[in-house]
């Protein structure tokens, strides 16, 4: 019978149970935060239990960092949240790129900067974005409290197999289009849904072509479209990324002989396919409260449909029918594990480069990682950021979901390069439009968004 | 985690349809690093006036309520959110039972992983339970599989798994560390590309 690599990745991973029911699953690689572990560990010593592998499990705080003055964290619950998985990792033994530590960062880029994330891998996170680890050939999805405390004491998890989609993805993007856009274009016409019960794999020459950080930015958003795991298959790109890495595989020829074994036999493997062309794709640009709801910038606002569509229109201040272009924005928010990583922010440069931000617009730019930032300051990216009116602050998830002080006012407009545009996901009242970082940084510039395939970038 | 066998208690009836986790415990309580404290938050909007005070109206601020440790329900308990918390809260509060219509999957996974039984009876015999007396105390026989008071006697189902899990005040983990012998081999399996 045709396989996809879904398929074989699970067989491999499975230590006992039945197809159709739950099976135990091992897990290679557990990445933990400060905001849905500290129960966990608590479960542990009220049990008298450990960390079955120290080394099969990393820790980091981004949830609820500062990105100001890191080390003076006001809020009173974030700090002790942040000071108890300290508290934890050094209890129980566990790799921890503390405050400050050069390796800290959102978990969902530090994992793949480490070359922690590898192909072949089970990876699960107390978080949703852990789809983002599936670019690289792994079995990637975010996990519960008590499955947290579960992978901690015994490194497996209980997980009923989900059903497997291939989405095809075929065509040259066009100028200005990013993979923020074909994920958004996805979820934008399958729905909200499409991938409950699923494991989605991105496969297609467009996926192909695309590096690293673009795979990451599609599979991070798989999530959005209901698919808790979503991958793509691991090849030279791949291979060429991890090699080297802090945490890669010493002998990295025995390692890609191995993942190479792993490959979808066929696309008739799968449950089901679909179908995805991106070479008439245009930039999108979310509206309203839900990722789905979002269209091609040349587009105008949906009519209203039904109950849900009126409750986002009320919400964000817009009208149906209004032009995409018309949407006032007041503030810029440039980061994420969607879009935080180093050629998100040089693309950003580019067109921020020789610009200022409009006036009465705030604009955030927040490294995904501390080696991100760095990096971007050796080349220079911070000034760019800077000259142009940005502030140019620390790394964590920040203004994503305002866990931190970084936090979108109520009833402003906010072009993010962030995941989710729900209700009070950037701050309360806060009105969130998703875009890719390009479209994001002319939106700060004009203050409001622009087609920018009729712009250089 | 606690075994749970049989349990003699008061009850609480809240004869709601669909009441969600956000109602079981709302967002500003999950900033929190522990399991336990959300007891005093169950229910906030509806057990708590606009200054705070506790509503007295609200069967759970009865002084004659207080105590119970089994919640009678509507349908569909525990839909929406999946946070953990609601489980918490409950637990928290003194519930060790829950009899319902029916519960949305994850927080039926939720108290399964918590020591929270959840039991399914359907709606004549949940309103025979929340009729009874304040004082009046009813068996929960998890061995035998029944809810019993006075002369009635209702029978559950519960997956055998679980069954298990509960009586023998198993958890989760004490299970799976039950297949150490095949975690081990699968440890000693898996490649070395070092």
């Amino acid at each position: 019978m045709k396989q996809t690599m879904f398929d074989k990745l699970w067989d491999r991973h499975v230590i006992s149970g039945e197809p159709g029911g739950p099976q135990l699953i091992y897990v290679d690689l557990h990445l933990v935060h400060e905001v849905t572990s500290p129960q966990a560990f608590e479960g542990l010593r009220e049990n008298g239990r450990q960390v079955r592998r120290t080394d099969k499990t990393f820790a980091t705080m981004d949830h609820n960092v500062p990105t100001t003055d890191i080390f003076n964290v006001k809020d009173a619950i974030s700090r002790k949240q942040i000071e108890t998985l300290a508290r934890n990792a050094k209890e129980f033994g566990i790799r921890l790129a503390g405050m400050g530590h050069a390796d800290q960062g959102i978990i969902h880029v530090i994992g793949p900067q480490l070359g922690l994330t590898q192909p072949g891998m089970v990876v699960v996170c107390g978080d949703s974005h852990t789809a983002t680890h599936g670019a690289f050939g792994s079995i990637a999805f975010g996990i519960g409290t008590s499955e947290v405390e579960h992978v901690l004491a015994t490194q497996t998890i209980w997980q009923t197999k989900p059903k497997t989609m291939g989405i095809h993805v075929h065509g040259r993007l066009p100028h200005g289009v990013y993979a923020k856009d074909i994920i958004m274009g996805i979820i934008a016409r399958e729905g909200v849904a499409f991938g409950t019960g699923y494991a989605v794999e991105l496969y297609g020459d467009t996926i192909e072509n695309m590096s690293m950080e673009e795979r990451m930015t599609l599979c991070n958003m798989g999530i959005e479209g209901g698919a808790k795991m979503c991958n793509v298959k691991p090849d030279q790109t791949t291979f060429d990324y991890v090699a080297g890495r802090k945490y890669a595989p010493k002998n990295m020829k025995r390692a890609i002989a191995d993942w190479k074994q792993y490959y979808t036999d066929s696309p008739e493997a799968f449950d089901k396919v679909i179908d995805f062309d991106v070479h008439k794709l245009a930039p999108f640009v979310s509206w309203g409260t839900n990722p789905g709801m979002s269209v091609p910038v040349d587009e105008k606002l949906p009519e209203i449909k039904n109950a849900d569509d009126q409750k986002a229109f009320d919400y964000v201040g817009l009208r149906p029918g209004q032009p995409v272009l018309d949407i006032p924005i007041q503030y810029a928010f440039f980061g994420s594990c969607t879009n935080g990583r180093l050629s998100d922010l040089k693309i950003a440069a580019n067109v921020l480069k020789g610009h200022h931000i409009a006036a009465g617009v705030t604009a955030l730019v927040v490294p995904g990682s501390r080696a991100v930032k760095e990096a971007a300051e050796k080349m220079g990216i911070d000034q760019i950021f800077k000259n142009a009116g940005c502030e140019w602050r620390e790394p964590g998830c920040s203004a994503c979901l305002g866990m931190n002080p970084d936090q979108v006012p109520a009833g402003l407009h906010c072009a993010s390069t962030s995941n989710r545009n729900f209700e009070g996901r950037q701050g309360a009242g806060s009105r969130t439009h998703l875009a890719s970082p390009a479209m994001v940084a002319y939106a700060a510039i004009n203050g409001h968004f622009v087609d920018i395939r009729k712009e250089e970038v | 985690m606690e075994p749970i066998t049989t349990i003699t208690s008061t009850t609480i009836p809240l004869m709601k349809e669909n009441i969600d986790t956000d109602q079981i415990i709302p967002k500003q309580f999950l900033k929190n690093i522990l399991k336990v404290g959300y007891g005093k938050n169950l229910f906030y909007d509806w057990r708590y006036l606009a200054d705070r005070t506790p509503n007295p109206e609200f069967i759970l601020n009865q002084p004659e309520r207080q105590g119970a440790q089994i919640l009678v329900t509507g349908d569909n308990f525990g839909c929406g959110s999946s946070r953990e918390h609601a489980v918490w809260a409950l637990k928290d509060f003194g519930f060790k039972v829950i009899i319902a219509g029916g519960y949305s999957d994850i927080f039926y996974m939720n108290s399964t992983k918590n020591g929270v039984l959840a039991i399914i009876l359907p709606e004549e015999q949940r309103r025979i339970l929340a009729q009874i007396p304040t004082d009046a105390k009813i068996t929960v026989d998890l061995p035998q599989q029944q809810v019993r008071y006075q002369h009635f006697s209702f029978d559950f189902d519960i997956d055998p798994l679980w069954k298990n899990k509960f009586i023998k005040g198993l958890d989760d983990i004490a299970i799976t560390m039950g297949y150490e012998d095949q975690i081990a081999a699968y440890e000693a399996n898996i490649p070395n590309y070092n």
